[in-house]
């Protein structure tokens, strides 16, 4: 049995890089996924709405972890080589689209009508609407909440250890299965993810406070 | 690409999809049912209770909630059992579940306790209602009727997270799926398989959610109005 060490922390610090890395790929590909579907929401095409609603209620109707194994195992019927990283951020990126989608529709349509009336008065066309009069006001009511999610994606890589994508827990359970020493290493690895979310919690509350302050 | 698939493994196993899918109901019905009295106590106390309180109940809740499950569960099975305490599978998969239920409800409550004007409260005492009368009926009902759809949406997420306790070995149906598929190799198939029973036990407990709250909340099933 080797002893719990400095060696260990590091080992761990190092990993959480890997968790940060994947929390970033989770989110960027999860907000383009899911303006594209908050944008479908609201869209006026029905089968767009309907295709946007159905794989909304899909992802999540269905655990993090089966996304994960479906699209670890299925990337190698598709014929790819199995790599973790991959699936990881592919199955990431699916489920934060999922939730980013349906906070953003809320967030779009929580702009008041009137301002669809008013650009309409003005002679903006859909695209214009969006761009100028929607999506920045939007964007301001969105902010907290979406900071919010964040700490959600950043606790969600954790399951990236299941299929052997090493990040922080999967370090976590390494050097557990080294040291036996499981209280340590797992409150250790806790206090590295709380210390990387609880600083964006506590940024969500301060944006909430601010935005919702009377204008 | 000549990949067939099969789905020949549900003939001879799905017994042991319905035993994995029930073991998941009973993980989850117990947590939300334990968590959520947790979180209600916990919500009270953060408050209604003295200050040190508050602050002890604050710290549970952010805790909790900036750590993931996977961690809180490792700490209670692997944690706990190393310090002499050998918990099984299934215990320990509970304890972690109502621990990280118990904080979520904690804020959802909170939210529902903190919008209850403080003149009801005020009209209760004066009708001589006693403090646990009070409570009862005029702060935890319409509390929950107010927060019972993000309620609804946190037990969901709850069965869905239950997934993770087959980390620890425990045979609910994620493991299940695990266990078929290194036996039949069907791996994509059997997680397609698990993931339907998910997304049709999540409507189940959406109907079931629903139910409860027709027969619980009466003022609304006679007005029909939003509280």
């Amino acid at each position: 049995m080797i002893q719990f060490s400095s060696v260990h922390v590091l080992y761990l610090l190092e990993a959480a890089k890997w968790t940060i890395a994947l929390s970033l790929i989770a989110l960027i590909g999860g907000a383009t996924l899911g303006l594209t579907l908050a944008l479908a929401r609201v869209s006026r095409i029905k089968m767009l709405r309907l295709a946007a609603t159905g794989y909304i209620q899909v992802i999540q109707g269905t655990p993090l972890l089966i996304v994960l194994f479906l699209s670890y195992y299925g990337l190698s019927i598709a014929g790819y080589r199995l790599d973790a990283l991959v699936a990881a951020g592919l199955s990431l990126t699916v489920f934060c689209g999922a939730f980013l989608g349906e906070i953003w529709r809320g967030c779009i349509e929580a702009v008041p009508r009137t301002m669809w009336e008013a650009s309409d008065c003005l002679g903006l066309n859909r695209m214009q609407q969006y761009i100028y009069v929607i999506l920045p006001q939007a964007m301001r009511i969105a902010i907290p909440p979406t900071v919010g999610f964040m700490v959600e994606a950043v606790k969600n890589t954790s399951l990236a250890s299941v299929i052997g994508f090493v990040e922080l827990a999967r370090a976590g359970q390494i050097v557990n299965n080294s040291t036996f020493r499981p209280l340590l290493v797992f409150a250790l690895v806790g206090a590295i993810y709380f210390a990387i979310c609880y600083p964006i919690s506590v940024a969500s509350r301060r944006l909430e406070k601010r935005f919702h302050a009377p204008r | 690409m000549s990949y067939e698939f099969g789905f020949s493994f549900l003939s001879e196993r799905w017994p042991a999809f319905l035993a994995g899918a029930w073991l998941t109901i009973q993980l989850t019905s117990v947590a939300i049912v334990f968590g959520f009295a947790l979180g209600t106590i916990c919500a009270l106390t953060r408050v209604y209770a003295h200050p040190l309180l508050r602050r002890f109940v604050g710290g549970y809740v952010e805790v909790i909630r900036n750590t993931p499950l996977l961690m809180q569960i490792f700490i209670v099975y692997f944690g706990i059992a190393s310090l002499g305490l050998k918990l099984s599978a299934d215990v320990a998969a509970v304890i972690a579940l109502v621990i990280n239920m118990g904080a979520y409800a904690t804020e959802i409550m909170r939210a529902g306790i903190e919008a209850i004007p403080k003149t009801q409260i005020e009209a209760a005492d004066v009708l001589g209602l006693n403090r646990l009368q009070v409570i009862a009926r005029i702060v935890l009902l319409p509390a929950i009727e107010r927060v019972y759809p993000a309620l609804t949406g946190q037990c969901v997420l709850l069965m869905l997270a239950s997934s993770l306790t087959s980390q620890i070995s425990t045979e609910e149906l994620t493991a299940v799926a695990e266990e078929v598929q290194s036996e039949t190799y069907r791996s994509f198939e059997v997680y397609v398989v698990a993931a339907m029973i998910y997304l049709a036990l999540s409507l189940l407990y959406r109907i079931g959610f629903w139910a409860v709250g027709t027969v619980l909340f009466v003022r609304r099933r006679h007005l029909d109005t939003p509280l």
